[in-house]
């Protein structure tokens, strides 16, 4: 049972919803968190410790609070929120190869808890329709957060071949969403103009960004289930995505590559390449380990989950859910005088 | 000075030794907790502020409000011209002042027609009150208590609205009906200005007039403008009722002309309306695998059908043999250069088994890469041939169908044509015993003749990346027009279910069954044709 409990990456969005959301359990002595800059938001009763995950000193934070329980959630996904590719990647790899060699040395650590993400299943045409924890990926994340986070599980594996005795629980994330968090997915989906790559309509999954501090709360507090996807229900497509949000899809015919150019040149949305590959083939998890061997079920499906944060985007497309209620009632009044007429039918026939 | 800078390092490595120790020595984390950090109990607020009008609107206001304030002690009637100037320098936006440069030129023409614009106002109040939207009626009295307060209210409101411009859309256009209603009043009801403005008097080179014309291109550039930004939903909302209409009256008349009753047509009507409504929304639910059955009953099969029915006369026998409920797995031969038999398929078990059922294909990943033709085999229910996909499938008691020929079957020339080729490495019978799905062989017989293959371009195929580039009769010598299949006639039979169960999940790992089984089923599928064409007695009837 979790007793101190280390998160990193507190100040970011994810990382302090889930420190507010664990200090609400008072079985839980203590809550160190750490980030290199001091959260913008609450962290409830969880200390703020103003430290580096890249820097060794980390080690000697995790002995003197006797840390049991290390919740890793420094993985940065997007380069802006680091301040270039070179330290995204820094702040990545280096600063969880820190991380995990500082648990390795600590031996008051008896589990660690990974956030990982589904980017490393990458995105092709040759995948099968959902992916399970033991299904490689076809081809292999070449860039950005997928490539680091496949290097972080290669780390996380590394330790718990070092370390047997450490429970360990690496879950990944479908794509976080909803009314607060920002990602390079909800920049996309508040432009005002989608740009898709033509000819295609990939299948997205998300998680909605409750369920996913749920899930984390879960991997602290139950019993430890190493590999699991976690995602809500069901699947959209990136039209209906683009419906949803109100906003009209503009097919780009040069190939996602071009896209990817463009959007990111454009600075309209953080969009590396295997984000793009995302955006043409998508990609779809199988979540029969996150019920039957995790026990957690999503509050919000896929489709409710992107509702959320469509509510809280503003319209662009004006006139489109008119136009919308203008075909539901002419549908409705057509049928209805559909109705009419067959009853007068009925009538001159009787 | 070698000394000095060895002192310098000792004195740089004794710094760093301390540094060292005091940083292992000072505890990080003090043993009693941290004091918690001032934090704001409230949830961070949403990074993505909606935005809200009426704080914007209210800004609007103040700023309108001290740009009055600052005026009104002035000389009003000492010089119109100098006022407007004056308040251009002092206009907090530079976009604003830009607009104020604009209407101290209108200034004049707003002298000449001061009288008018007493009797005017009224209505320009009206009009103002009315184009103002909800969230602006803070600035509303105050535009109106202006107008109400000085002949040269207009003026004002015009510079001072300009001013605020780049605070709210909706403030815009009431700057815009504003102008607009101040210059209909003025133009309607005095004869001076009238004539002023009119072209009658274009030779009039009177200051007064001289600018009134030059008003006339400048306001249209403004309410242009302000037009293009304020377009608000209200005034977009006729033009989508008006293609509405049109779109209800060209379905209409397509559903008359195509022969239903008038009860027909209203229902056919109100289904395609509710079928956009739904695309418009997103209002439409796909499956794990991307099947869309919104699309799949009110796209795919009503075009289908027309192929199906009436070109190629599908005839269907032994369709008892797919089980109502529960997995099968479908295997059939795969002809005619373009995969049309796939969708044939399709559309005979949903329209001729009496349990509807929707056929989840297989398709070589190709398919998947090419662009609309992959998403559109999504959308139609198909998925990646891998065996974690069949199995998945085949799980969920799907039926499940494949072509085990793949591209080898659809790309053979015309003279092999009814000679299946090899049968992949049977990935589809091991799919099937691992799941015990019944594998039913299906034998189809008129698709080889819809495009004949009578050569195959390689430099072309290579170019395209596609596997073959096919030359027919018709293709591609008459152009789009070669697309067109040849009218064959078809027939398609399903065979007897082949059981799989019997052999256990452990049977797939047995390399000798799986094969036999291919075999089975490819012979079973290859005499079949035979016994099929012997039965045809032509190729079109």
């Amino acid at each position: 049972m979790a007793n101190v409990v280390l998160i990193t990456g507190v100040s970011r969005y994810l990382g302090g919803r889930f420190a507010s959301a664990l200090s609400k359990d008072s079985s839980i002595e203590r809550i160190v968190g750490i980030d290199v800059v001091p959260p913008p938001h609450s962290i409830g009763r969880a200390e703020f410790v103003r430290a580096d995950i890249r820097n060794p000193m980390i080690g000697r934070i995790i002995t003197q609070a006797k840390v049991d329980t290390v919740v890793h959630m420094n993985v940065l996904a997007t380069p802006t929120a680091a301040g270039g590719r070179v330290s995204q990647k820094e702040i990545n790899v280096i600063g969880t190869m820190q991380l995990l060699a500082a648990c390795q040395k600590a031996t008051s650590v008896k589990r660690l808890v990974v956030k990982s993400t589904a980017a490393i299943y990458g995105s092709s045409p040759r995948d099968p329709a959902l992916f399970t924890e033991d299904t490689g990926p076809k081809t292999m994340p070449t860039s950005g957060f997928g490539k680091d986070s496949v290097e972080v599980e290669g780390y996380v594996r590394g330790f718990s071949r070092r370390r047997p005795d450490a429970e360990i629980t690496l879950l990944r994330f479908a794509n976080v969403i909803g009314p607060g968090i920002k990602t390079a997915m909800t920049d996309y989906f508040s432009l005002p103009i989608l740009p898709v790559p033509m000819g295609f309509d990939a299948r997205l999954q998300f998680v909605h960004e409750d369920d996913a501090t749920a899930a984390m709360l879960l991997a602290v507090r139950g019993p430890a289930v190493q590999i699991v996807n976690i995602a809500g229900d069901g699947i959209i497509t990136v039209t209906q995505a683009a419906a949803m949000v109100g906003r009209p899809a503009v097919p780009i015919p040069f190939g996602a590559a071009y896209l990817g150019s463009l959007v990111r040149r454009a600075g309209l949305a953080d969009f590396s390449t295997d984000q793009l590959s995302f955006l043409s083939y998508g990609r779809g998890l199988d979540t029969t380990r996150m019920r039957e061997v995790m026990k957690f079920t999503p509050r919000h499906t896929t489709r409710e989950a992107f509702l959320d944060f469509a509510d809280h985007v503003p319209p662009v497309l004006p006139g489109a859910d008119t136009a919308a209620s203008l075909l539901g009632r002419a549908a409705g009044s057509a049928l209805q005088s559909a109705g009419g007429l067959a009853g007068r039918i009925r009538q001159v026939a009787g | 000075m070698p000394g000095t800078s060895r002192d310098a390092f000792a004195a740089g490595a004794a710094r760093a030794a301390g540094e060292r120790r005091k940083r292992s020595s000072t505890p990080l984390v003090p043993a009693d907790g941290m004091p918690p950090l001032p934090t704001d109990e409230a949830r961070s607020a949403p990074h993505r502020p909606v935005p809200q009008v009426t704080p914007t609107a209210s800004a609007n206001a103040t700023t309108v409000d001290a740009v009055v304030r600052e005026r009104r002690p002035r000389p009003v009637l000492a010089g119109l011209t100098n006022v407007g100037e004056a308040t251009v320098t002092q206009l907090p936006t530079t976009r604003g002042s830009d607009r104020a440069a604009g209407s101290t030129r209108l200034t004049p023409a707003r002298r000449t027609g001061r009288r008018t614009h007493r009797e005017g106002l009224p209505i320009a109040e009206g009009a103002l009150t009315s184009a103002v939207s909800a969230p602006d009626t803070s600035i509303a009295p105050e535009l109106s208590s202006l107008a109400a307060d000085q002949p040269t209210a207009a003026t004002r409101v015009i510079e001072s609205a300009a001013t605020a411009e780049a605070a709210g859309a909706s403030a815009a256009s009431t700057v815009q009906a504003s102008t607009q209603a101040s210059t209909q009043a003025s133009t309607q009801a005095s004869s001076q200005s009238a004539l002023q403005a009119s072209p009658r008097v274009r030779g009039d080179r009177t200051g007064t007039a001289y600018r009134s014309r030059a008003r006339t291109p400048d306001q249209a550039e403004i309410s242009e403008s302000l037009l293009a930004s304020a377009l608000t939903q209200q005034e977009l909302t006729p033009d989508i009722e008006d293609i509405v209409a049109a779109i209800i009256g060209v379905l209409r008349t397509v559903a008359a002309a195509s022969g239903l009753g008038a009860d027909e047509v209203e229902q056919a009507v109100a289904r395609t309306l509710a079928f956009l409504r739904r695309r418009l929304t997103g209002d439409y639910s796909v499956d794990d695998f991307g099947l869309d059955s919104d699309y799949i009953e009110n796209i795919f099969l009503p075009l289908m059908r027309v192929l199906y029915r009436q070109w190629f006369r599908v005839e269907v026998r032994g369709i008892e043999n797919i089980p109502a409920e529960g997995s099968a797995l479908i295997v059939a031969n795969h002809s005619g250069t373009i995969a049309l038999d796939s969708h044939m398929v399709q559309v005979a078990i949903h329209d001729e088994h009496p349990a509807a059922r929707h056929l989840r294909l297989l398709g070589a990943d190709l398919v998947f890469r090419t662009p609309i033709m992959g998403s559109l085999a999504r959308k139609q229910g198909a998925t990646l041939a891998a065996n974690s996909d069949a199995e998945r499938l085949l799980s969920a008691g799907e039926v499940v169908g494949v072509f085990p020929e793949g591209f080898k079957g659809v790309g053979k020339p015309f003279s092999e044509r009814y000679k299946l080729q090899r049968f992949g490495r049977g990935g589809f019978v091991s799919a099937a015993v691992r799941t015990g799905a019944p594998i039913i062989p299906c034998s189809i017989i008129g698709a080889e003749e819809t495009y004949p293959l009578l050569g195959d371009v390689k430099v072309l195929a290579r170019l395209f990346g596609a596997p073959y580039f096919p030359v027919t009769p018709t293709w591609p010598w008459l152009g789009p027009l070669g697309l067109l299949p040849l009218p064959s006639k078809w027939i398609m039979e399903f065979g007897e279910p082949v059981e799989t169960a019997r052999y256990g999940a452990a049977g797939a790992d047995d390399p000798m069954l799986v094969f036999d089984l291919t075999d089975q089923v490819r012979e079973t599928i290859q005499q079949t044709l035979y016994s099929l064409l012997m039965q045809r007695r032509s190729v079109f009837s």
